[in-house]
């Protein structure tokens, strides 16, 4: 079965050129880019050209991007670092809706008595920027917001929130993995001092992140030995990942405004398609400013994993918020951060797109969609319920 | 995603019975939109109202939820009530070819409503627990006092389902009525539960009978593979079933991680000590690829 994939805010298809990019670097071009010899070093000048394509579509300097295994360990990187270099500080910022690679370590690290604060967000999403404000203070020692939410697509306002981190002296880190590629970004215009980002979601392989740094931050690493990436992050360099990373850079650039006009306008008509067909829906997030890529529908009186594997067997790959699917049992802490109702959270399924998706394929999920939704909820006491409360 | 069989597949993509009895006989209905899953089930009798002639089933939740709900309905026609009653979580499970352990909680939520349902036809309360955040227990006169708030459980429910089948971690509670699973600030009343039932009830220690009927050697045989075998395989991520018992040849065929396992000659040499031990002297444990 051809699979139809929406859900590439999981990860995404590794782009063909990216993949012809990082192939010599395997079996040929084998060679360590620390080393002395020809061999290494024409390793060592692809790696450069990739860091300045990676930089290129950040707006940032070359020596600005720190590589490394992936977007957690960007993530643990930059939070690390911060507490080390203000060691009289002890207050955190973050939000309730963040990835489990910011909140999880910001959880663990109240347990060696620093003060975090999450910060809220309301019915559509949108971070308290009034709690946000009032959060920060001279005790703080760095601000971590994602730029956009993987769930939702609801894109924070960071430039805003890092200009008040900045006047209390607090550096500002922004989890921005699902927002490069999608959104515009450009550093040189900003005043976030980190960011991280994650190769496998704009079409280079798995194992891949970046640090980005802004010269003059002050800054501890988070893996020490060697002196690659200027000590910065210690370990040989995943070359081929790193030159893939820079081709993939290099090419979201190029498919920036695609992505913004074609596939937004997929996923317009996939949205507006399914909350017309079937009652009892809402978009999580709807009323926020949203990466266009992403759309999060809540299906009323019925479970997401249920739903996810009807659409399985169309091919149809999604993801939900739902509590079953992930082996834990509560809803999405997105959703309840958003307090969307427990009618809707379990309900809840997310579609991503990418510049892969086809208009066909958004025909397909508008055509199968809504009899999923109605065989289940004939299925559900609660449905049967409401559908007879309204005969 | 989940490593569902395909029988769970099966009842998952086409469910039996799903619908409603205008006339049923009983209905029991257990969970809540908030818990993330929900059955009501409902139960018709035959005219001497002994055997269950028809059941259907409505559920909110995900694919094994369906399934376990699918399953209980087909395993329940052309019993009698306390037949019915005698069916436990997991021979829901095991009808559907077993079901991951995480999911465990949908074989239990079956099992509840049909308790629920008949308790309730025959006039007395069942313990079962309410699944409602926010109206408190469905039951409010049963004895007992919620453990997990999150979900809503009682501990005599909890010590019904450690008991039944044998937990002895919070985690496994967990997967088998979600108690623990929200907040988890339950967990250490958890852990005293799985200590009061499971340690301060030292059974005596097991004696292989003098003598023993055939019927009464199957029934011990059974009653030892589930208790004392099953939950060590289960631990390990195997299985095992038993296909035949003739005499005192005993054949089991090794399941899930079991299966085709290096060692799953030793294994049934440890079945076979373990018969030999508690049941009767002469058994020979075979392997039967089946």
């Amino acid at each position: 079965m051809k699979e139809i994939y929406l859900d590439n805010n999981a990860t995404t298809k590794v782009d063909e050129a990216v993949f012809e990019e990082m192939r010599p670097y395997f079996c040929e071009l084998y060679g360590n880019p620390s080393s002395m010899h020809f061999f290494g070093g024409q390793v060592q000048s692809k790696v450069t050209e990739a860091r300045v394509r990676v930089a290129d579509l950040l707006g940032a300097a070359p020596d600005e991007i720190i590589f490394t295994a992936c977007g957690t360990e960007s993530d643990n990187a930059a939070i690390r670092s911060a507490l080390e270099v203000f060691p009289e500080r002890r207050h955190i910022i973050t939000s309730r809706v963040e990835h489990p690679a910011v909140l999880t370590q910001c959880r663990n690290l109240t347990q060696r008595g620093y003060r975090v604060s999450e910060i809220g967000v309301d019915g559509a999403g949108r971070l308290d920027m009034d709690e946000y404000k009032a959060a920060v203070d001279t005790d703080t020692a760095i601000v971590s917001l994602m730029w956009a939410n993987n769930e939702t697509g609801v894109v924070f306002p960071v430039e805003e929130a890092a200009a008040i981190a900045k006047s209390k002296g607090a550096l500002f880190h922004s989890d921005a993995v699902q927002a490069i590629g999608k959104i515009p970004i450009d550093m040189s215009t900003s005043s976030i001092d980190m960011l991280s980002l994650s190769g496998h979601k704009l079409h280079a392989p798995k194992g891949i992140g970046v640090l980005y740094l802004r010269r003059g931050t002050p800054f501890r690493p988070f893996m020490v030995g060697g002196h690659q990436e200027k000590s910065r992050r210690a370990g040989t360099e995943n070359a081929a990942a790193i030159i893939a990373l820079g081709k993939a850079c290099q090419l979201a650039g190029q498919h920036m405004e695609a992505e913004n006009t074609v596939v937004k306008a997929m996923r317009d008509r996939l949205q507006d398609a399914l909350m017309t067909a079937i009652p009892h829906a809402r978009i999580n997030g709807g009323g926020a400013e949203r990466l266009p890529n992403t759309t999060s529908i809540a299906f009323e009186f019925v479970e997401g994993e249920a739903i996810l594997l009807l659409l399985s067997e169309f091919g149809i790959c999604a993801s939900s918020g739902s509590a079953c699917t992930s082996g834990s049992l509560e809803p999405s802490h997105v959703l309840r951060a958003m307090g969307v109702p427990f009618t809707c959270a379990h309900g809840s399924i997310r579609f991503s797109l990418s510049r892969y998706t086809t208009d066909a394929e958004i025909d397909t999920v508008i055509r199968e969609m809504p009899p999923i939704i109605a065989k289940l909820r004939q299925m559900s006491p609660f449905g049967r319920e409401h559908l007879k409360a309204q005969a | 995603m989940w490593d569902y069989t395909p029988i769970v597949k099966d009842h998952f993509l086409n469910p039996r019975n799903v619908g409603d009895i205008p006339d049923a006989d009983a209905i029991g209905e257990v969970g809540s939109l908030a818990c993330g899953d929900a059955l009501k089930l409902y139960i018709k009798l035959d005219d001497n109202k002994d055997k269950i002639v028809d059941a259907k089933f409505q559920t909110f939740g995900c694919a094994s939820a369906i399934a376990s709900s699918s399953a209980l309905t087909e395993m329940v026609k052309g019993k009698n009530l306390d037949e019915a009653l005698a069916i436990s979580n997991q021979d829901i499970a095991d009808f559907l070819g077993g079901l991951p352990e995480e999911k465990m909680h949908c074989s239990v939520m079956g099992q509840e409503a049909l308790e629920v349902a008949i308790a309730k036809y025959r006039g007395h309360e069942a313990p079962v627990h309410s699944h409602d955040h926010d109206h408190g227990p469905a039951y409010p006169d049963q004895e007992g006092t919620i453990v997990c708030k999150c979900f809503g459980i009682t501990d005599i429910f909890l010590k019904k389902v450690i008991e039944t089948n044998r937990l002895t971690t919070p985690e496994q509670v967990t997967h088998f009525t979600k108690a623990g699973g929200g907040c988890g600030g339950c967990i250490p009343k958890i852990k005293e539960l799985i200590d009061e039932v499971m340690g301060a009830s030292p059974e005596e220690p097991r004696k292989r009978p003098e003598k023993l009927t055939n019927m009464k050697k199957m029934q011990l045989i059974q009653e030892v593979l589930e208790r004392d075998i099953r939950p060590l395989l289960w631990a390990d991520g195997g299985d095992l079933e038993l296909i035949d018992i003739d005499g005192a040849k005993v054949q089991v065929a090794f399941r899930k991680a079991c299966a085709g396992c290096a060692s799953s000659g030793n294994t049934a040499r440890m079945v076979e000590i373990k018969l030999r031990d508690l049941v009767a002297e002469d058994i020979v444990v075979e392997e039967v690829s089946q």
